[in-house]
């Protein structure tokens, strides 16, 4: 569906000293590789400034790249931009394709036109997505008056209306609140695994990936830093795990061989402990330790997606101090 | 609507009180444009001002400012065509809106010049249609120099400024020295605004007029349709 070969992407930026104006080159995608198969769902996770957009807008072919190969649906995107358009759809969080004084269902319309969609097929459609993200009462009304919440979905459906084979989406829950963060993650997770449509998706809610993407691909100055499924990715950066006990009464930490005593709380009666799950089971330890103690509660606590991402980067910038 | 017809029409009144005041003083004739003529000349142009509408909004610009403008950029359109057509479709209810009841104000309570010829009020439609066409051209390629200019407030100033003087808004480009005339005649601005007046006031031969707008037309979208290729090969698309 995508595939990138060592794409780059250079931008000239301004910078004034005085009354000077000097322009240095900026590469915002340094040399990216990635293949994304029919059906997959990415999600692609990186700081502010990491390339995340310019590589999205690379693959909608609306930048041009400085050097590489890059193709999506096997055309080459900047050179065949309209026909990809027609084949996929993209979301862009923080901007808006719905027109803003009309009614949403006037923009749809608009959009039927634009993509040469046939009257039957829009109906069913558009019929299927207001259905399924609850859009019923918000047809009549202009754009400027939805929420958030309702205009995202808007959006969204907006994208899907030619029915594209790769669905892009650039933050699409940014700014949003739980529920309607929840209902559209259900939405796109069931677009993925029922229609099959591939998922692209950048993001800062890590609940997104968790929710959404068995793969993560994570990138910060235009590189790729890891790319692989979340398990993994958590086992190899992180490979440690937690098990939290509550004992009956105050007492010291069980002590396990292969475990670290990280912290205890509420006066000896809560001990957070440390193991590496290389070396032994969640099983193994928990026998140990109730041998030891008369335990009241335990829980064994997977690392924070977050975690794993702020050590992936941490990673990267060990290598390179190791330069 | 109602405040903008109001404006239109006040503007024209004034327009026609000096215009009518010069050429009592030159004795009710300046090239060409005696008292019916002078008032037609300012009741199209009032007409014409919001039909070929002058002065844009600059929204494409402010667009490619903030960024917004990767969402037109992506859609499976010609991007300059998409708003040729949203222009002339604009065009159309400003027929009604703005372009008609000047007109009609002016035939009804001025001296007019009506078309001796019945083919002149086709061909005045054609013109004006073909006017529309120029000035969109005009008012995209100052949008898109937001590509370069990231701010192109001055250049759109300007524009609105000078516009007026050199398409035949402020006097008919007939009462400027003849060298002027004759250099203005050679660029595209008279062919928003006083090639329909012309062709609708019988002024030079109205055929030879068409043709200039027509060749006028083409070059504009030419440059724009080039220009906007280079806009996307070249340059930074704002914001993240």
């Amino acid at each position: 569906m995508i595939e990138v070969r060592e794409l780059r992407r250079e931008f000239k930026v301004a910078t004034s000293k005085g009354l000077r104006r000097n322009y240095k080159t900026v590469t915002a995608v340094d040399g990216v590789t990635f293949d994304v198969a029919a059906g997959e769902a990415v999600g692609y996770v990186g700081p502010n400034g990491a390339g995340k957009s310019t590589t999205i807008k690379m693959l909608t072919g609306i930048l041009v790249p400085t050097s590489g190969h890059l193709t999506v649906n096997g055309v080459d995107p900047s050179k065949q931009r309209r026909d990809l358009a027609r084949r996929i759809g993209v979301v862009f969080g923080q901007r808006s394709q719905l027109w803003w004084d009309l009614p949403l269902k006037d923009s749809f319309d608009l959009l039927r036109s634009i993509y040469r969609v046939s009257a039957q097929d829009h109906r069913a459609r558009l019929d299927e997505c207001v259905e399924l993200l609850g859009l019923q009462e918000t047809l009549q009304i202009p754009v400027r008056q939805l929420s958030l919440g309702q205009r995202m979905r808007g959006e969204i459906t907006a994208a899907l209306l030619h029915a594209p084979e790769l669905l892009v989406l650039d933050e699409p829950t940014i700014g949003l609140d739980l529920e309607s963060k929840e209902r559209l993650r259900e939405f796109l997770a069931d677009l993925n695994t029922r229609r099959g449509t591939t998922l692209l998706l950048t993001t800062h809610d890590l609940d997104d990936i968790e929710r959404l993407c068995p793969r993560l691909m994570v990138i910060d100055h235009g590189r790729v830093l890891a790319d692989g499924p979340l398990d993994e990715l958590r086992a190899e950066v992180t490979p440690e795990r937690e098990l939290v006990i509550d004992l009956r009464e105050p007492g010291p930490a069980p002590d396990v061989p292969g475990v670290t005593a990280v912290r205890s709380e509420a006066g000896g009666l809560r001990h957070h402990l440390t193991f590496r799950r290389a070396e032994t089971t969640a099983a193994q330890l928990i026998t140990q330790v109730v041998r030891q103690v008369e335990v009241h509660d335990l829980a064994v606590v997977e690392p924070e997606i977050d975690d794993v991402i702020r050590k992936l980067y941490q990673r990267q910038l060990d290598q390179d101090a190791h330069r | 609507m109602l405040a903008g017809m109001t404006t239109n029409v006040v503007f024209g009144l004034l327009r026609v009180a000096i215009l009518v005041a010069a050429l009592r003083a030159a004795n009710g004739e300046i090239a060409d444009y005696d008292i019916a003529a002078a008032n037609t000349y300012v009741w199209i142009g009032q007409g014409l001002l919001g039909f070929v509408l002058l002065w844009g909004t600059n929204e494409l610009a402010e667009r490619v400012r903030s960024g917004d403008v990767v969402v037109d950029l992506y859609r499976p359109w010609n991007l300059q065509g998409a708003l040729l057509a949203e222009d002339v479709g604009r065009g159309g209810y400003a027929l009604l809106t703005r372009l008609v009841p000047p007109m009609v104000f002016g035939m009804l309570l001025f001296p007019f010049q009506f078309p001796q010829n019945a083919v002149q009020w086709p061909l005045f439609g054609i013109s004006a249609l073909l006017a529309l066409v120029i000035s969109f051209g005009f008012r995209f390629l100052i949008d898109i120099s937001s590509f370069w200019l990231l701010d192109n407030r001055g250049l759109y100033g300007f524009w609105n400024v000078s516009s007026g003087l050199l398409c035949g808004l402020t006097v008919p480009i007939a009462f400027f020295p003849g060298w002027a005339r004759d250099v203005l005649w050679m660029t595209p601005f008279p062919a928003v605004l006083q090639a329909p007046i012309d062709v609708f006031l019988g002024h030079g031969d109205p055929w030879e007029l068409l043709l200039l707008q027509a060749f006028w037309a083409v070059v504009m979208l030419g440059i724009g349709h080039v220009t906007l290729q280079r806009a996307m090969r070249k340059v930074v698309l704002q914001g993240g």
